[in-house]
Protein backbone atom coordinates (compact mmCIF):
# COMPACT_ATOMS: atom_id res chain seq x y z
CA UNK A 1 0.00 0.00 0.00
CA UNK A 2 2.75 2.62 0.56
CA UNK A 3 3.95 2.07 -2.82
CA UNK A 4 2.00 4.82 -3.88
CA UNK A 5 3.62 7.11 -1.47
CA UNK A 6 6.90 5.90 -2.62
CA UNK A 7 6.22 6.08 -6.21
CA UNK A 8 4.61 9.49 -5.80
CA UNK A 9 8.21 10.69 -4.41
CA UNK A 10 9.81 8.67 -6.84
CA UNK A 11 8.37 10.63 -10.15
CA UNK A 12 9.12 14.09 -8.24
CA UNK A 13 12.87 12.83 -8.05
CA UNK A 14 13.10 11.84 -11.23
CA UNK A 15 11.13 14.79 -12.86
CA UNK A 16 12.95 17.31 -10.46
CA UNK A 17 16.55 16.05 -11.56
CA UNK A 18 15.57 15.13 -15.55
CA UNK A 19 15.16 19.30 -15.45
CA UNK A 20 17.50 20.50 -13.68
CA UNK A 21 19.18 18.25 -16.70
CA UNK A 22 17.09 20.30 -18.82
CA UNK A 23 16.50 16.70 -20.46
CA UNK A 24 13.48 16.11 -22.81
CA UNK A 25 13.07 12.43 -21.95
CA UNK A 26 13.24 10.19 -18.96
CA UNK A 27 14.38 6.62 -20.55
CA UNK A 28 15.02 4.44 -17.77
CA UNK A 29 15.13 5.31 -13.52
CA UNK A 30 17.29 2.86 -11.21
CA UNK A 31 16.69 2.34 -7.48
CA UNK A 32 17.49 0.53 -4.81
CA UNK A 33 15.68 -1.61 -2.83
CA UNK A 34 16.69 -3.58 0.44
CA UNK A 35 15.40 -7.10 1.11
CA UNK A 36 13.54 -5.32 4.04
CA UNK A 37 12.32 -2.59 2.51
CA UNK A 38 8.66 -4.52 1.69
CA UNK A 39 8.25 -2.28 -1.30
CA UNK A 40 6.87 -4.53 -4.43
CA UNK A 41 8.12 -4.18 -7.56
CA UNK A 42 5.07 -4.72 -9.70
CA UNK A 43 3.06 -2.10 -7.48
CA UNK A 44 5.69 0.51 -8.29
CA UNK A 45 5.99 -0.16 -11.68
CA UNK A 46 1.76 0.12 -11.91
CA UNK A 47 1.70 3.81 -9.85
CA UNK A 48 5.02 4.81 -11.78
CA UNK A 49 3.40 4.25 -15.39
CA UNK A 50 0.16 5.71 -14.05
CA UNK A 51 1.74 8.78 -12.55
CA UNK A 52 3.68 9.82 -15.24
CA UNK A 53 1.19 9.86 -17.80
CA UNK A 54 2.08 13.35 -19.86
CA UNK A 55 5.44 13.71 -18.20
CA UNK A 56 9.01 13.27 -20.23
CA UNK A 57 8.92 10.27 -17.95
CA UNK A 58 6.16 8.51 -19.46
CA UNK A 59 7.25 4.91 -20.86
CA UNK A 60 10.49 5.19 -18.49
CA UNK A 61 11.76 1.45 -17.65
CA UNK A 62 12.52 1.30 -13.68
CA UNK A 63 15.48 -0.98 -13.02
CA UNK A 64 15.56 -2.53 -9.62
CA UNK A 65 18.53 -3.53 -7.44
CA UNK A 66 17.79 -5.39 -4.57
CA UNK A 67 20.18 -5.21 -1.79
CA UNK A 68 20.06 -8.51 0.41
CA UNK A 69 19.77 -8.62 4.15
CA UNK A 70 23.43 -8.69 5.20
CA UNK A 71 24.48 -8.86 9.10
CA UNK A 72 28.06 -9.15 10.88
CA UNK A 73 27.99 -11.03 13.54
CA UNK A 74 29.17 -9.04 16.89
CA UNK A 75 30.91 -12.15 18.47
CA UNK A 76 32.87 -13.70 15.83
CA UNK A 77 32.77 -10.77 12.68
CA UNK A 78 31.38 -13.54 9.87
CA UNK A 79 29.54 -11.74 7.43
CA UNK A 80 26.22 -13.46 6.86
CA UNK A 81 22.70 -13.55 5.13
CA UNK A 82 20.12 -13.31 8.13
CA UNK A 83 16.56 -13.83 7.04
CA UNK A 84 13.32 -15.98 7.77
CA UNK A 85 13.64 -17.95 10.61
CA UNK A 86 17.42 -17.37 10.34
CA UNK A 87 18.64 -14.82 12.13
CA UNK A 88 21.39 -16.41 13.86
CA UNK A 89 25.10 -16.09 12.32
CA UNK A 90 25.87 -19.55 10.27
CA UNK A 91 29.23 -19.73 11.85
CA UNK A 92 29.04 -19.82 15.48
CA UNK A 93 25.29 -19.46 15.78
CA UNK A 94 25.67 -16.46 18.10
CA UNK A 95 22.03 -14.18 17.30
CA UNK A 96 24.16 -10.65 18.08
CA UNK A 97 24.36 -9.43 14.93
CA UNK A 98 24.91 -5.61 13.36
CA UNK A 99 22.74 -5.42 10.62
CA UNK A 100 24.70 -3.85 7.63
CA UNK A 101 22.42 -4.05 4.23
CA UNK A 102 18.70 -4.76 3.59
CA UNK A 103 17.07 -1.14 4.82
CA UNK A 104 18.27 0.68 1.25
CA UNK A 105 15.40 2.32 -0.25
CA UNK A 106 16.99 5.22 -3.07
CA UNK A 107 17.47 6.30 -6.51
CA UNK A 108 20.88 5.67 -7.92
CA UNK A 109 20.35 7.18 -11.33
CA UNK A 110 18.41 8.12 -14.12
CA UNK A 111 18.90 7.83 -17.73
CA UNK A 112 18.16 10.39 -19.76
CA UNK A 113 18.01 12.31 -22.78
CA UNK B 1 23.10 10.71 -20.45
CA UNK B 2 23.27 9.14 -17.05
CA UNK B 3 22.54 11.75 -14.19
CA UNK B 4 23.98 10.06 -10.43
CA UNK B 5 20.89 10.51 -8.11
CA UNK B 6 21.67 9.39 -5.04
CA UNK B 7 18.51 10.22 -3.16
CA UNK B 8 16.74 8.81 -0.40
CA UNK B 9 13.02 7.74 -2.48
CA UNK B 10 11.22 9.25 0.99
CA UNK B 11 13.62 12.52 0.50
CA UNK B 12 10.49 14.92 0.66
CA UNK B 13 9.03 13.29 3.76
CA UNK B 14 12.57 13.24 5.26
CA UNK B 15 12.49 17.13 4.72
CA UNK B 16 9.33 17.23 6.39
CA UNK B 17 10.29 15.29 9.57
CA UNK B 18 13.71 17.65 10.20
CA UNK B 19 11.15 20.60 9.87
CA UNK B 20 8.53 18.69 12.62
CA UNK B 21 11.88 17.70 14.95
CA UNK B 22 13.00 21.61 14.71
CA UNK B 23 9.28 22.58 15.65
CA UNK B 24 9.26 20.33 18.43
CA UNK B 25 13.44 21.11 19.54
CA UNK B 26 12.26 25.05 19.97
CA UNK B 27 9.48 23.42 21.96
CA UNK B 28 11.43 20.97 24.16
CA UNK B 29 8.66 18.31 23.45
CA UNK B 30 10.00 15.29 23.38
CA UNK B 31 7.62 13.02 20.04
CA UNK B 32 7.62 9.44 20.23
CA UNK B 33 6.78 6.97 17.32
CA UNK B 34 4.39 3.70 18.28
CA UNK B 35 4.19 1.17 16.23
CA UNK B 36 2.29 -2.35 16.44
CA UNK B 37 -0.39 -4.73 14.70
CA UNK B 38 -3.89 -3.70 15.11
CA UNK B 39 -5.01 -4.66 18.27
CA UNK B 40 -1.76 -5.33 20.11
CA UNK B 41 -2.87 -2.20 22.57
CA UNK B 42 -1.45 1.10 21.59
CA UNK B 43 -4.32 2.83 22.91
CA UNK B 44 -4.74 0.94 26.27
CA UNK B 45 -0.56 1.87 26.02
CA UNK B 46 -1.45 5.09 25.87
CA UNK B 47 -4.23 5.19 28.65
CA UNK B 48 -1.75 3.73 31.11
CA UNK B 49 1.02 6.11 30.13
CA UNK B 50 -0.79 8.87 30.80
CA UNK B 51 -1.92 7.73 34.13
CA UNK B 52 1.60 7.03 35.25
CA UNK B 53 2.92 10.41 34.04
CA UNK B 54 -0.18 12.37 35.55
CA UNK B 55 2.00 15.20 37.25
CA UNK B 56 5.22 14.20 35.69
CA UNK B 57 4.78 15.22 32.47
CA UNK B 58 1.84 17.07 29.93
CA UNK B 59 1.69 14.39 27.07
CA UNK B 60 -0.85 14.37 23.86
CA UNK B 61 -1.68 11.65 21.77
CA UNK B 62 -1.45 11.64 17.75
CA UNK B 63 -4.09 8.95 16.70
CA UNK B 64 -3.21 7.55 13.34
CA UNK B 65 -5.97 5.28 11.75
CA UNK B 66 -7.52 4.57 8.63
CA UNK B 67 -11.00 5.51 9.27
CA UNK B 68 -12.98 6.42 12.59
CA UNK B 69 -12.08 8.55 15.92
CA UNK B 70 -13.06 5.89 18.54
CA UNK B 71 -9.46 6.12 20.11
CA UNK B 72 -9.23 9.72 20.31
CA UNK B 73 -12.85 9.38 22.06
CA UNK B 74 -11.49 6.85 23.79
CA UNK B 75 -8.47 8.90 24.88
CA UNK B 76 -10.10 12.43 25.00
CA UNK B 77 -12.76 10.44 27.62
CA UNK B 78 -9.96 9.64 30.12
CA UNK B 79 -8.47 13.52 30.17
CA UNK B 80 -5.82 13.11 27.31
CA UNK B 81 -5.30 15.44 25.00
CA UNK B 82 -5.40 14.10 21.84
CA UNK B 83 -5.88 14.84 17.88
CA UNK B 84 -6.73 12.42 15.21
CA UNK B 85 -5.62 11.71 11.82
CA UNK B 86 -7.84 9.64 9.52
CA UNK B 87 -5.62 8.53 6.62
CA UNK B 88 -8.96 7.21 4.07
CA UNK B 89 -7.20 4.38 3.84
CA UNK B 90 -3.74 4.82 4.08
CA UNK B 91 -1.57 2.39 5.85
CA UNK B 92 0.70 4.86 7.18
CA UNK B 93 1.60 8.22 8.59
CA UNK B 94 3.79 10.55 6.92
CA UNK B 95 5.83 13.32 8.36
CA UNK B 96 3.57 15.96 6.75
CA UNK B 97 0.31 14.92 8.36
CA UNK B 98 2.09 14.96 11.64
CA UNK B 99 3.12 18.33 10.86
CA UNK B 100 -0.19 19.43 10.40
CA UNK B 101 -1.60 17.58 13.62
CA UNK B 102 1.62 19.48 15.37
CA UNK B 103 -0.05 23.01 14.25
CA UNK B 104 -3.27 21.81 16.08
CA UNK B 105 -2.06 20.84 19.58
CA UNK B 106 -1.30 23.43 21.95
CA UNK B 107 2.57 22.69 21.80
CA UNK B 108 3.29 25.07 24.75
CA UNK B 109 1.37 23.14 27.15
CA UNK B 110 3.24 19.95 26.15
CA UNK B 111 6.29 17.87 27.39
CA UNK B 112 5.66 14.42 25.33
CA UNK B 113 3.55 13.77 22.27
CA UNK B 114 3.05 10.65 21.17
CA UNK B 115 2.27 9.51 17.93
CA UNK B 116 0.07 5.90 17.86
CA UNK B 117 0.54 5.04 13.85
CA UNK B 118 -1.31 3.15 12.01
CA UNK B 119 -2.00 -0.95 13.16
CA UNK B 120 0.52 -1.92 10.71
CA UNK B 121 4.08 -3.63 10.93
CA UNK B 122 5.05 -2.96 7.43
CA UNK B 123 4.85 0.66 5.63
CA UNK B 124 4.90 2.42 9.09
CA UNK B 125 8.68 1.33 9.14
CA UNK B 126 9.93 3.49 6.33
CA UNK B 127 8.48 6.95 7.23
CA UNK B 128 10.51 9.36 9.87
CA UNK B 129 7.73 11.31 11.45
CA UNK B 130 10.69 13.96 13.21
CA UNK B 131 10.45 11.52 16.74
CA UNK B 132 13.10 11.38 19.25
CA UNK B 133 11.63 7.76 19.66
CA UNK B 134 10.66 4.95 18.04
CA UNK B 135 8.83 1.86 20.02
CA UNK B 136 6.98 -1.33 19.19
CA UNK B 137 4.89 -3.41 21.07
CA UNK B 138 3.74 -6.78 20.20
CA UNK B 139 1.42 -8.88 21.95
CA UNK B 140 1.66 -12.36 23.55
CA UNK B 141 -0.97 -13.92 20.91
CA UNK B 142 0.26 -12.46 17.76
CA UNK B 143 3.84 -15.21 18.49
CA UNK B 144 7.08 -15.00 19.10
CA UNK B 145 7.67 -14.97 15.19
CA UNK B 146 6.51 -11.35 14.40
CA UNK B 147 10.23 -10.41 14.55
CA UNK B 148 11.29 -13.20 11.94
CA UNK B 149 7.98 -12.17 9.39
CA UNK B 150 8.49 -8.03 9.95
CA UNK B 151 12.32 -7.43 10.81
CA UNK B 152 12.59 -3.86 9.56
CA UNK B 153 10.66 -2.43 12.28
CA UNK B 154 11.91 -4.42 14.98
CA UNK B 155 15.64 -4.08 14.23
CA UNK B 156 15.03 -0.25 14.19
CA UNK B 157 13.16 0.19 17.34
CA UNK B 158 14.30 2.00 20.60
CA UNK B 159 12.58 -0.11 22.94
CA UNK B 160 10.12 -2.89 22.74
CA UNK B 161 6.67 -3.69 24.53
CA UNK B 162 6.03 -7.13 25.07
CA UNK B 163 1.73 -6.57 25.77
CA UNK B 164 -0.36 -8.93 27.37
CA UNK B 165 1.72 -11.17 29.60
CA UNK B 166 -1.07 -11.68 31.60
CA UNK B 167 -2.85 -14.31 29.16
CA UNK B 168 1.02 -15.97 28.59
CA UNK B 169 -0.67 -19.57 30.20
CA UNK B 170 -3.15 -19.09 27.38
CA UNK B 171 -1.29 -18.39 24.20
CA UNK B 172 1.91 -19.95 22.55
CA UNK B 173 4.70 -17.34 23.36
CA UNK B 174 8.14 -17.71 23.83
CA UNK B 175 9.10 -14.94 25.52
CA UNK B 176 13.14 -16.05 25.96
CA UNK B 177 13.00 -16.69 21.72
CA UNK B 178 11.37 -13.39 21.13
CA UNK B 179 13.68 -11.19 23.43
CA UNK B 180 17.01 -13.33 22.15
CA UNK B 181 15.67 -12.86 18.56
CA UNK B 182 14.64 -8.93 19.25
CA UNK B 183 17.79 -8.05 21.54
CA UNK B 184 20.03 -10.22 18.37
CA UNK B 185 18.84 -8.17 15.71
CA UNK B 186 18.51 -4.62 17.55
CA UNK B 187 21.41 -3.77 20.30
CA UNK B 188 20.42 -1.29 22.35
CA UNK B 189 16.88 -2.38 22.19
CA UNK B 190 15.52 -2.28 25.61
CA UNK B 191 12.64 -4.52 26.48
CA UNK B 192 9.34 -3.86 28.65
CA UNK B 193 6.81 -7.07 29.62
CA UNK B 194 3.83 -5.24 30.57
CA UNK B 195 0.04 -6.00 31.14
CA UNK B 196 -1.67 -3.05 29.75
CA UNK B 197 -5.14 -4.06 31.00
CA UNK B 198 -3.80 -5.11 34.52
CA UNK B 199 -1.50 -2.28 34.54
CA UNK B 200 1.76 -4.73 35.43
CA UNK B 201 4.88 -3.50 34.00
CA UNK B 202 4.07 0.31 33.02
CA UNK B 203 6.19 1.67 36.08
CA UNK B 204 9.16 0.39 34.32
CA UNK B 205 7.80 1.60 31.15
CA UNK B 206 6.79 5.18 32.72
CA UNK B 207 10.44 5.06 33.91
CA UNK B 208 11.86 4.70 30.51
CA UNK B 209 9.93 7.20 28.84
CA UNK B 210 10.70 10.10 31.57
CA UNK B 211 14.57 9.14 31.75
CA UNK B 212 14.10 9.81 28.09
CA UNK B 213 12.43 13.09 28.78
CA UNK B 214 15.45 14.49 30.30
CA UNK B 215 17.85 12.89 28.55
CA UNK B 216 16.55 14.54 25.40
CA UNK B 217 16.16 18.09 26.93
CA UNK B 218 19.43 18.18 28.12
CA UNK B 219 20.77 17.10 24.73
CA UNK B 220 18.89 20.63 23.59
CA UNK B 221 19.74 22.98 26.63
Amino acid sequence: MHEMTITRSLVDITLEEAGKANATKVTSVSIVLGEMSGAVDQSVEFYFELMTRDTIAEGAKINFRKVPNRAKCRKCGNIFKPGGIFWECDKCHSMEMEIISGRELYVESIEVD
Amino acid sequence: MEIKVLRNILDANDQMAEQNRTLLAGKKIMMVNVWASPGAGKTTLMLRTAEALKDKARMAVIEGDVASSIDTVKLMESGVTAIQINTDGGCHLDAGMIHTALLNLPLDELDIIFIENVGNLICPGEFDLGEYKKIIIASTPEGEDKPHKYPLMFTIANACVINKMDLMPYVNFDIDSFTRTVTGMNQGVEMFPISGTRGHGIDKWADWVLKNLVKYRINRA
